[in-house]
C-alpha cells in the first residue's frame, strides 16, 4: 500500500524541495561542473595563463603507465578494504547479537572507532607498525621477520588496507546489528526445530535475509575505498613508498593540490567519477538481482 | 586538516578582535605562516615586536598548516582576490611563484617604490642567490633557511672506537667509520638520511659543483631539462645501494621521517636540516656533532657551497590593495632584515642568519663558541662563491620531482631496479614534469 500526496499547485512541491536542490547543485553540480570543464583546460597554479587543450590531459593520462599501475593498487587496495571490513564487522555482529552479559558495552565500544579522525586512527597504526617505534613492527623485526612498510610496497599496502577497513568495521558493524536483529526469531527457530545447526542456519536463513544490508555495505564500503581513504594513506605512507600504496584519489589529490596541476587533476577526478557510476550502475543492475530482498 | 584550519581560523579572530579596535588608523596587513608550535610563536613574538617598534602597520599573522596548505591556501585565495599581503613559500615553490607574473611584488620593486634601501648584498649568498633574478634583484624576502648537514653520534663513534674530535668529512671515510659501528652494533644500524633528494642530489650536486638540471638548474629560463643521469648521481645512488646491502645504511623514509632514527640513538650517522638542533639539544640523550655534508674526495677537493632549504616571504597582489599596505609591508621586510631582529630569530629558531650582520653579530658574542656546530650550516652555505651549479633550483614542479626522485630511489633500494635505471627513470619522469609545466607557463 502506498500513500501519495498530491499537491494542487506546481509552486508549492518545487518550494518544497528547492532547498535539497539548491545544496546538491552548488555542493555537488557546480564543483563537478568545473572540474570537467577544467579537465580540458592547460592552466598554471594562479590561473593567470589558460588555454583549451581539449583531450590533451586524458591523453597523457592515459599514456602514463603509473596510471594504469595506480588504478590497479585501487583495485587490490578497494576490494581488500571492502573483504576485511565486512567480513570483520559481520563476525562481530553475529557475535554481539547473542545474549551475552554486557552486550551494550560491546556494542559501544565496537563503534568506537568510527568516531576517530583518519588521520589519527593512522598515528595509531603508525605506533603498531613503525619498524623502530610500532610495537608490532618492533616485534616482528624481532621475531626475525623482516618487516618495513616504508621499503616493502607490499607490507605497506597491507598496513594502509588494515588502517582503512579498521575504520569502516564500526559503521558495517552497526548495520549488520540492525539487520541481524531486524530478521524474525520465529524463522530461525522453525530452523533450530528443523535440525539445522547453528553455521548451517546462519549460511542459509541469516545471511540471505542479511543480503540487503550486505549488498547496501559493499556498495558503501566500495565508495568509501575508492573516495574517503585520502587521510590514512596521506598520514601512514603517502603513496609509496615508490608508488605501492597511491590510489586513484591520491593521485587525484597529488597532482591538484601538491603539485599545481589542476589541469591534470580534474582529468582524473572526470575518470573517478566515471569509474563510480560504472562500478554503482554494474552493481545495481547485476548484484541486486540475487540479493533477497 | 579541518582541526587545524579551525585553529587557525581561532588564531587569527582572536588576534584581530583586539588590534582593528586599538587603532583604525593603523594599516592591517594579513601574514600568513606555515611555522607550526614553537616556531610559530617565535613568528607571532616577532610581529608582536614589529607592531609595537611603530604606530603605523600592524601586522597580523595567521598559521596556514604545512607548506604546501599554505601555499595552495594562498593561491586559492589569490584566485578568489582576496590574497593575504604576504605568504611564507617553501623554496621549492620558488619557481612556481616566480612564474606568477601579475600575481606576486617582487621584492625589489615593493622595496624601491616605497623608498626603502636594502642592499642584496646583505643577505648571505647562499640565500640571496635562492630567491634573486638573474639579474641579483630579490624577488622574494628571504626568511627562515636552513641547509642540510651531517649530524653524528658521538657517544657511539667512541664505542667504536673512532675519533670524536677528528671526523669523517668525506664519504669515503664515512663508509670506514660505518664498517666499525657496525662491527661493534654501536646503533642499530649506523647510517640514515632524511631528506633523500635534498640531501643526495641536490647539495651533492652544489657542493661537486655539477649540474643538477641545464640552463643553471632552470635559473636561466622555463627550457631546462635535468641532468640526473650524470656520474655524481650514478655514484651516489650506487653508495647507498652498497651501504644498504652491507648493511651500513638504513632508509627511513622520505621527507624528514628519518629524523626520529638519529634523536632516538637508533642510527649514528645521519643527514638532515640544521634546523634540528633544538629537537636535538632537548631529546638527544647522547653526545653528538653537527658538522657539514660529507663529499667525494675524487671529485673534487675543495666542496662548494651547500643550498639552503627553508621559505622565503612573498608579496602578493590583489584588486583592492591600496600603496600603504604595500608600504607596510616594505617596512616589515625592512624591520626583520635588522641585525639586531635577524640575531634573535637565528638564535630563537635554530635557523641561519639570513644576513650577515646577523651573523657577524652571533659570532661577535660568541654564539659559536659557546654552541658548537651551530654554524655548520653557515659555513657549507657559504664556504664559496655560488656557481651556476650551487646557486639553487628554479625548475617548475620542483615538489614533484623530488617526489619523483624519491619514489625511483626507493624502488632501487627495494631491489627493483639499478643506480642507473632509476637516475634514467628520474630525469625521464622528472623531464615531463618541466615540459608541462613550460607549456602552462608560456606568456
Amino acid at each position: 500500500m502506498e500513500r501519495k500526496t498530491v499537491f494542487k499547485g506546481r509552486l508549492l512541491p518545487y518550494l518544497l524541495v528547492a532547498p535539497q536542490l539548491l545544496i546538491t547543485i552548488v555542493f555537488f553540480f557546480w564543483p563537478a561542473g568545473q572540474a570537467v570543464w577544467f579537465a580540458f583546460l592547460r592552466q598554471d597554479a594562479f590561473g593567470i595563463r589558460t588555454s583549451f587543450v581539449g583531450l590533451e590531459n586524458f591523453q597523457d593520462l592515459f599514456a602514463d603507465p603509473l596510471y594504469l599501475e595506480t588504478l590497479r593498487n585501487t583495485l587490490v587496495f578497494a576490494a581488500g578494504v571492502s573483504c576485511i571490513a565486512l567480513g570483520t564487522a559481520l563476525l562481530l555482529a553475529v557475535m554481539a547479537d547473542r545474549q551475552i552479559r554486557g552486550a551494550g558495552l560491546y556494542r559501544t565500544l565496537l563503534v568506537w572507532p568510527y568516531a576517530i579522525a583518519p588521520a589519527i586512527a593512522a598515528v595509531l597504526w603508525i605506533f603498531l607498525f613503525h619498524p623502530q617505534i610500532g610495537m608490532l613492527g618492533r616485534a616482528l623485526n624481532g621475531a626475525g621477520i623482516p618487516f618495513d612498510y616504508k621499503l616493502n610496497g607490499n607490507q605497506a599496502m597491507l598496513v594502509v588496507i588494515l588502517a582503512a577497513a579498521w575504520k569502516q568495521v564500526s559503521y558495517n558493524f552497526i548495520f549488520f546489528l540492525a539487520g541481524l536483529q531486524s530478521i524474525p526469531k520465529s524463522v530461525l527457530e522453525a530452523a533450530a526445530i528443523d535440525g539445522a545447526r547453528p553455521a548451517y542456519r546462519f549460511w542459509t536463513v541469516t545471511f540471505p535475509l542479511l543480503s540487503p544490508t550486505t549488498f547496501f555495505l559493499l556498495v558503501v564500503n566500495l565508495v568509501y575505498a575508492f573516495f574517503e581513504t585520502f587521510g590514512v594513506i596521506d598520514a601512514l605512507t603517502k603513496g609509496g613508498p615508490g608508488r605501492a600504496t597511491e590510489t586513484l584519489i591520491y593521485r587525484a589529490y597529488i597532482d591538484g593540490r601538491v603539485n599545481l596541476d589542476l589541469g591534470m587533476s580534474s582529468a582524473q577526478s572526470v575518470v573517478l567519477m566515471l569509474v563510480v557510476i560504472l562500478l554503482t550502475a554494474v552493481q545495481f543492475r547485476f548484484i541486486e538481482r540475487r540479493v533477497h530482498y | 586538516m579541518q582541526r587545524r584550519s579551525f585553529m587557525a581560523g581561532a588564531a587569527a579572530l582572536g588576534l584581530a578582535t583586539p588590534t582593528s579596535l586599538r587603532a583604525q588608523s593603523r594599516t592591517e596587513i594579513q601574514f600568513w605562516h606555515a611555522m607550526p608550535g614553537v616556531l610559530g610563536e617565535v613568528v607571532a613574538e616577532q610581529v608582536k615586536r614589529f607592531n609595537a617598534s611603530q604606530s603605523a602597520v600592524t601586522v597580523v599573522p595567521s598559521f596556514k598548516g604545512g607548506y604546501i596548505d599554505t601555499m595552495t591556501g594562498a593561491i586559492a585565495a589569490w584566485r578568489a582576490g582576496n590574497a593575504p599581503h604576504i605568504v611564507q613559500v617553501f623554496e621549492v615553490g620558488t619557481a612556481t611563484m616566480m612564474s606568477a607574473g601579475p600575481a606576486i611584488r617582487p621584492v625589489h620593486e615593493l622595496l624601491g617604490e616605497n623608498g626603502v634601501a636594502l642592499d642584496p648584498k646583505r643577505y648571505l649568498a647562499g640565500v640571496r642567490g635562492y630567491y634573486s633574478d638573474t639579474k641579483g634583484r630579490l624577488i622574494s624576502m628571504p626568511f627562515n633557511s636552513s641547509s642540510a648537514i651531517m649530524f653524528l653520534n658521538l657517544d657511539a663513534f667512541a664505542k667504536a672506537g673512532l675519533s670524536t674530535t677528528d671526523l669523517p668529512t668525506t664519504w669515503a671515510q664515512l663508509r670506514q667509520a660505518s664498517e666499525k659501528l657496525k662491527a661493534v652494533t654501536a646503533t642499530p644500524v649506523p647510517m640514515t638520511t632524511s631528506w633523500p633528494t635534498w640531501v643526495m642530489f641536490e647539495q651533492m650536486a652544489a657542493m661537486h659543483d655539477v649540474p643538477f638540471a641545464t640552463l643553471a638548474n632552470g635559473f636561466e629560463g622555463l627550457g631546462t631539462e635535468l641532468r640526473l643521469t650524470g656520474p655524481l648521481f650514478v655514484k651516489q645512488v650506487e653508495y647507498l645501494l652498497a651501504a644498504q646491502k652491507d648493511g651500513l645504511f638504513r632508509y627511513g623514509g622520505r621527507d624528514n621521517a628519518a629524523d626520529g632514527l638519529f634523536v632516538a640513538g637508533e642510527a649514528a650517522i645521519s643527514f638532515m636540516s640544521s634546523s634540528l638542533r633544538s629537537r636535538l639539544e632537548k631529546e638527544a640523550k647522547f653526545k653528538w656533532a653537527a658538522v657539514p655534508l660529507p663529499y667525494h674526495d675524487d671529485l673534487t677537493k675543495s666542496p662548494k657551497n651547500g643550498v639552503i632549504g627553508g621559505a622565503s616571504l612573498w608579496t602578493l597582489t590583489a584588486r583592492n590593495r591600496t600603496p600603504a599596505e604595500y608600504k607596510a609591508v616594505a617596512a616589515y621586510f625592512q624591520f626583520i632584515s635588522e641585525a639586531e631582529q635577524d640575531l634573535w630569530w637565528h638564535k630563537s629558531t635554530g635557523y641561519v642568519p639570513i644576513t650577515l650582520a646577523g651573523y657577524e653579530k652571533a659570532r661577535a658574542e660568541g654564539y659559536y663558541a659557546q654552541n658548537p656546530g651551530a654554524d655548520a650550516a653557515i659555513i657549507q652555505l657559504s664556504r664559496a662563491e655560488p656557481t651556476p651549479n650551487s646557486m639553487g633550483f628554479r625548475l617548475g614542479g620542483m615538489v614533484e620531482i623530488r617526489n619523483i626522485i624519491q619514489e625511483e630511489l626507493e624502488k632501487a633500494l627495494q631491489g627493483q631496479q639499478g643506480a642507473a635505471q632509476a637516475l634514467e627513470s628520474a630525469n625521464r619522469r622528472g623531464n615531463v614534469v618541466l615540459r608541462n609545466f613550460e607549456k602552462a607557463n608560456k606568456a
